[in-house]
Parts: structure tokens; sequence; C-alpha cells
């Protein structure tokens, strides 16, 4: 019989922790799914965030080093220089890259570092148990923004792709979600055309996923579908914000 | 080889390079400039490679990955630097990856100034970062230790897979001495089938991590590492003494400090006095034991640093009460003179030779 679907060979046989209906599953999939279709798992080296996603390294089949809080992309830049054959990329939460590692996200894509980021965006710090995220939106609760967050005490939810679109270094930002199978083939798109930035060794590029924390928000995986796409897709628009020009 | 004139910072460099390390990550702090610079200009003639990163915690990130990429790995910086580089030094350490860091210590605390200082010892040998793990700590006192130093602290650091810190002061750095690049037998360069280089489809995936969510798993990483220590305090100690057994006091200085205190010995023989040196050149592992051979009578030891009494904890536990310990220290730049130092020695004999 024809094998129609099968496990991808970039996962280990490892179960993941993640809480039911939680998106970390699928994009973990559609990573590993990418790496394989590129031919390039067997020379990948992942780096692994702090938070929910800080056990990927027990998932990836590949060669992976664990960062400190938001530490991945300069980890990462040190693991590409030695060596540049190399195909190098980050996992990363919210919290990780849009709070306490800004500095080496936008750092990395300003060197055009040729490493490739996915970004996990849920818009809360899972992990901890539900703190607010600098991507939380206004009015949303969070257990450190009980009610709703208030823009005049914390600021507007941060846009990390629109923001990073603006660096030279960074060739492709994208922004995608997985709630839908023709959004999650979508992604899986945006993913692989990223990674091959980083094979062409043309510069940085990250892939921004919309996530849902259904443990943290509060809802059923279902309910939470339905919140991402009410409330964060308007304020997180999806769409391709950079790629190189055609020909470049 | 003939002997060139150096500045300590561009040695340090200069050593780095000859022991085989081909990737700097750096941010600029005085008094250690001159390493970057130097690393900057030299590192692509040899193939390797400098990286000016955003901060001091990016640098000794971008350390954790080069060094868990099985490349021979150093970064720099003084004080307020270091201090920075404390996450990532725990990391660095608990995942078990090799690398050179070196501290031209500056005053503090706080942005202090960019005079010379010893004011980061308990930093330096207690740890700084969280959890209980220690470095290979090397404090040279010329800058012909301080090249032979930093050769034998990438070794030490492959062996042990342990950062080394070689602990010096903006002093050191700052100055120029002839530095011979002694003969020797090719760096020891073991094989590194833990680095993250790619699996090539030949190998079970490596791993670089410092996490052990299970709290047995946890103590027993500990353990280990403990473990790994103990053979470090049996195999690494390095000290140098000075007419010790019949001394009637003994000064304990480090670095810097120690030169100046050897002038103050020399002034002090002529005088007729008996005064000993124990000048630790590794501060972790500390040479606790040489103390013992100090005789029940002596005077005194006194720890002369450039602070306000860090090292003399340590003097202390090694004296434990048999020999009283003084303390003699300038700190915010200053730097003890030898005619101090003597003074110093010379209230401890309380008059009497
Ligand atoms: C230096 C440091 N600060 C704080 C933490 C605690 N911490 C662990 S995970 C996390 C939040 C992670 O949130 P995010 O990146 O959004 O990922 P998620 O868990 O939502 O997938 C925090 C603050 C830490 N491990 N290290
Ligand atoms: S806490 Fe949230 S982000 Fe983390 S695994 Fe559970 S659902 Fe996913």
């Amino acid at each position: 019989m024809a094998v129609v679907f099968e496990k991808t060979r970039g996962l280990t046989d490892v179960s993941t922790h993640y809480c039911p209906g939680c998106t970390h599953g699928i994009i973990h999939r559609l990573v590993a799914e990418s790496l394989v279709e590129l031919g390039v798992l067997d020379k990948s080296i992942g780096i692994a965030p702090v938070g929910c996603a800080v056990l990927a390294y027990n998932y990836f089949n590949c060669d992976m080093q664990e960062a400190a809080h938001g530490r991945a992309p300069a980890v990462a830049t040190g693991v590409k220089r030695v060596n540049p054959d190399n195909f190098v990329f980050t996992y990363q939460g919210d919290g990780d890259l849009a709070s306490i590692g800004t500095a080496e996200i936008v750092h990395a894509a300003h060197r055009g570092e040729k490493i490739s980021t996915i970004f996990v965006n849920n818009a809360i710090y899972g992990m901890t148990g539900g703190q607010m995220a600098p991507t939380t939106l206004i009015g949303q609760k969070a257990t450190t923004a009980p009610y709703g967050r208030d823009e005049s005490l914390t600021g507007r939810p941060i846009r990390i792709s629109e923001m990073l679109a603006t660096i030279d270094g960074a060739k492709f930002v994208e922004r995608v979600t997985v709630t839908t199978p023709a959004q999650i083939r979508k992604a899986k798109k945006a993913i692989k055309e990223c990674f091959k930035i980083q094979i062409e060794g043309k510069g940085f590029g990250i892939v921004e996923v919309l996530s849902t924390c259904p443990t943290n928000w509060g809802y059923t995986p279902v309910e939470a579908i339905k919140w991402l796409e009410k409330n964060m897709i308007p304020y997180y628009p999806l769409g391709n914000f950079k790629k190189p020009e055609e020909g470049r | 080889m003939a002997k060139v004139l150096m500045k300590g910072n561009e040695a340090v460099g200069a050593a780095a390079i000859e022991a085989g390390c081909k990737f700097f990550f750096g941010y600029p702090i005085t008094p250690q400039n001159e390493i970057p610079e130097y690393m900057s200009r030299e590192l692509p003639k040899v193939g390797g490679m400098f990286v000016q990163a955003e901060s001091e915690i990016a640098a000794i990130n971008m350390v954790y990955g080069a060094a868990g990429a099985g490349a021979r790995v150093m970064t720099s910086s003084s004080s307020p630097g270091i201090s920075l580089k404390q996450e990532g030094i725990s990391y660095i350490a608990g995942a078990e990856l090799p690398c050179v860091i070196v501290n031209m210590m500056r005053g503090g605390p706080g942005l202090g100034g960019i005079q010379p200082s010893q004011t980061d010892y308990f930093q330096a040998t207690r740890g700084g970062g969280n959890g209980d793990y220690r470095l290979l700590v090397l404090a040279p006192a010329d800058v012909q230790e301080l090249v032979d130093l930093v050769i034998e602290g990438f070794d030490l650091a492959d062996e042990y897979r342990n950062p080394v810190m070689i602990l010096g002061d903006g002093m050191i750095g700052q100055m120029m001495e002839p530095v011979e690049f002694k003969e020797r037998e090719k760096s020891f360069l073991p094989s590194k089938a833990w680095a993250t280089t790619g699996t090539n489809g030949n190998r079970k995936p490596n791993i670089i991590n410092s996490l052990y969510l299970n709290a047995e798993d946890l103590e027993k990483h500990n353990t280990n590492l403990q473990a790994k220590y103990k053979k470090m305090r049996e195999k690494e100690v390095r000290v140098e003494s000075y007419k010790i057994e019949d001394a009637d006091i003994v000064i304990s200085a480090y670095g810097t400090t120690a030169r100046i205190a050897k002038t103050a010995i020399a002034k002090l023989e002529k005088e007729g006095y008996k005064v000993g040196l124990i000048r630790p050149i590794s501060l972790f592992p500390y040479p606790y034991e040489e103390f013992n051979k100090i005789k029940d009578d002596c005077k005194g030891v006194l720890t002369v640093e450039m602070n306000t009494g860090q090292m003399i904890d340590d003097v202390k536990l090694a004296l434990n009460g048999r020999i009283p310990a003084y303390f003699y220290g300038r700190t915010g730049g200053m730097v003890p003179t030898p005619e101090e130092i003597v003074e110093k020695v010379k209230e401890i004999y309380g008059g009497e030779k």
C-alpha cells in the first residue's frame, strides 16, 4: 500500500509535553518537515529557547543547543560563525524573543546573520503560567495584567515582524498562523522559503507564527483558535513583509 | 624564540592565537580594549574571526554557541562587562563547554573607574552567575606569565570541559614587557565528539544543555561537576613560594600586588627582616596547603590586595586560626606601594626584629 502520510524523520520519537490543543506541536512538525524536505536536517543545529519550547532539543532529530532566555540568536551566531556550512535555526517564544532577547534578535538580523528564526507568538508567557508578554493585546488578561493590558501602563503590543522588516540584514520576514489546514500549508511554505534564504547564503530570515495557548488563555483548543483569529490577526496581520526581489 | 616587547593586552591576543584560538567575541570596555582590537586585526590572518557583539551578554552567548560547535574560543572584558557575562558563564559551566575568559579588572562597584583593581576576586572564585559551579581561575603577575597562562588555559579548558578565567587587572593589561613564545609541544586538542557540528546522518543528535528538570538528574549532574572540581583541586594548584619555611612574616598576594610585595620583601631583607611570600597563581583551586609549610611561631600572614579584603578569606581558611592574619589593601584604582607594605610588615613585627 502506498504511504500517504507518515511521521517526519525530522522529529524524534519522544512525545512532546505541550498541552492539548497547543499549536507548538504543529509548528514543530512544519519546521521538521521543512528541514527534511530541504535536505538540511543532517547538518542542522537548532537552538532551543527558554519558554514552553525549552525541551525542543528532545524533539528535533538534529544537533541542538539550549540557550539562556532570549539569547538564542547570539548562540546561533556563535555556532554559524564556527561552521558556516551548518544550517542553524532558533525556535523562540514571544517572551524570549520580544522581551528579554530583543537586543539579540535585532542585532542578529542587523548583522545579516545567516540563520533562520521561528518566532512563536502566543501573546502570553506560557511556561511560567500566563504572565503578560510584550505581545499581549490591549485589554487581554494575564496573571500580571489581571485587569487586562493597559496601554498607559505597559504600552501597546510590539509588532516584531514589522520592526525587523525595516532592518537591512533581514532578508525574509513573514507572519503566518496555523489555525486551519490552509493556513498550515501557507505556514509551511513560508518556513521553507525562509530556510532557503539561509541555504542560499542571503542573510537573516524569520517566520512569526501566531500560536495559541489554550491553557493560559483559559479557552478550549477550539475557542482558542477562534480567539486568535478574531483578536490576534487584526492586530498582527498575516503576510510577507519582506523577501528578496526576484533575480537578486 | 626571540623575546619581543609586548603590551599585556596584546600579549593575551598573541597567546590565544598561538594556542589555536580561532574565534573571539567581545564588547569594548577600558582597560582591555587592546585585546579585541588585536583580535580584530590578527584573527582574519589565521582564518579566524572576530565579531564585535552588541553587548557582553551577546558576546558570551556567542562564545557558548562557538564552544558548543567545537571551536577554541575566547572573550575578554573588564569588571562591569564580566558582571554582564555571568549569566552566560553559568550556562557555559553548566553545559560543560570549554572557553577562555579574560577579566582585566578595574575598580567598582558599579561603573567604578578605569584604574586597576582586584575587586572581582569573590566573583571569579565563588561564582557570580547562579548555581554551584567553579571556573579555573589563573592570576598572572607579569606579561610572560600572562602569555603562558593564556596558552595553558586553552588546554585546561578542553581537558576539563570548563571555562577558564584569566584574572588580570588594568595594570598588567597596560604594561609592556619582553615576552618569549616558548617552543612547546603542540596544544593538547582532544576530539570533541560531543560538539554540535551536524549529525551527517551518522550518529544520534548531540545536545548542548544545562537544563535538568528532574531533581535527581540535576543532583547527579552537580555531583559530577563537583567530582570534576575535586580533580582540579588535586591536580591544578599552582603557586609560587619564597622562603616561607623560616619566615617571621609571610606576605600573601597574587597578580600585580604580588610583584609589588616582592619589591617590598627585597627592601625588608636588606634591613634583616625574614619575610616570605605565597603567591597563588591558581585562585581556584586555591593553594591552601602551601600555608601549612609556614612555621607555627610565624608572627602573621599579611594579605595584600587591591580591594578591601577578599582573598584574605581564603588565607584565613588556610591558616585556620594557627597564625594571625593581617590585611593591607588599597582600592579605587590606588596601587599599594612597596613602602606602604614595608611599613605594614614592620608594624606587625612590632618594633623587634
Ligand atoms: C533570565 C530568565 N528570566 C526568566 C525566566 C523564566 N521564564 C521561563 S519561560 C518564560 C517566558 C517564556 O515565554 P515565551 O517566550 O512567550 O514562550 P512560551 O512559554 O509562551 O512558549 C520566563 C519568563 C528564565 N528562565 N530566565
Ligand atoms: S502553556 Fe500554553 S504555550 Fe505552553 S504548552 Fe501549554 S498551551 Fe502551549
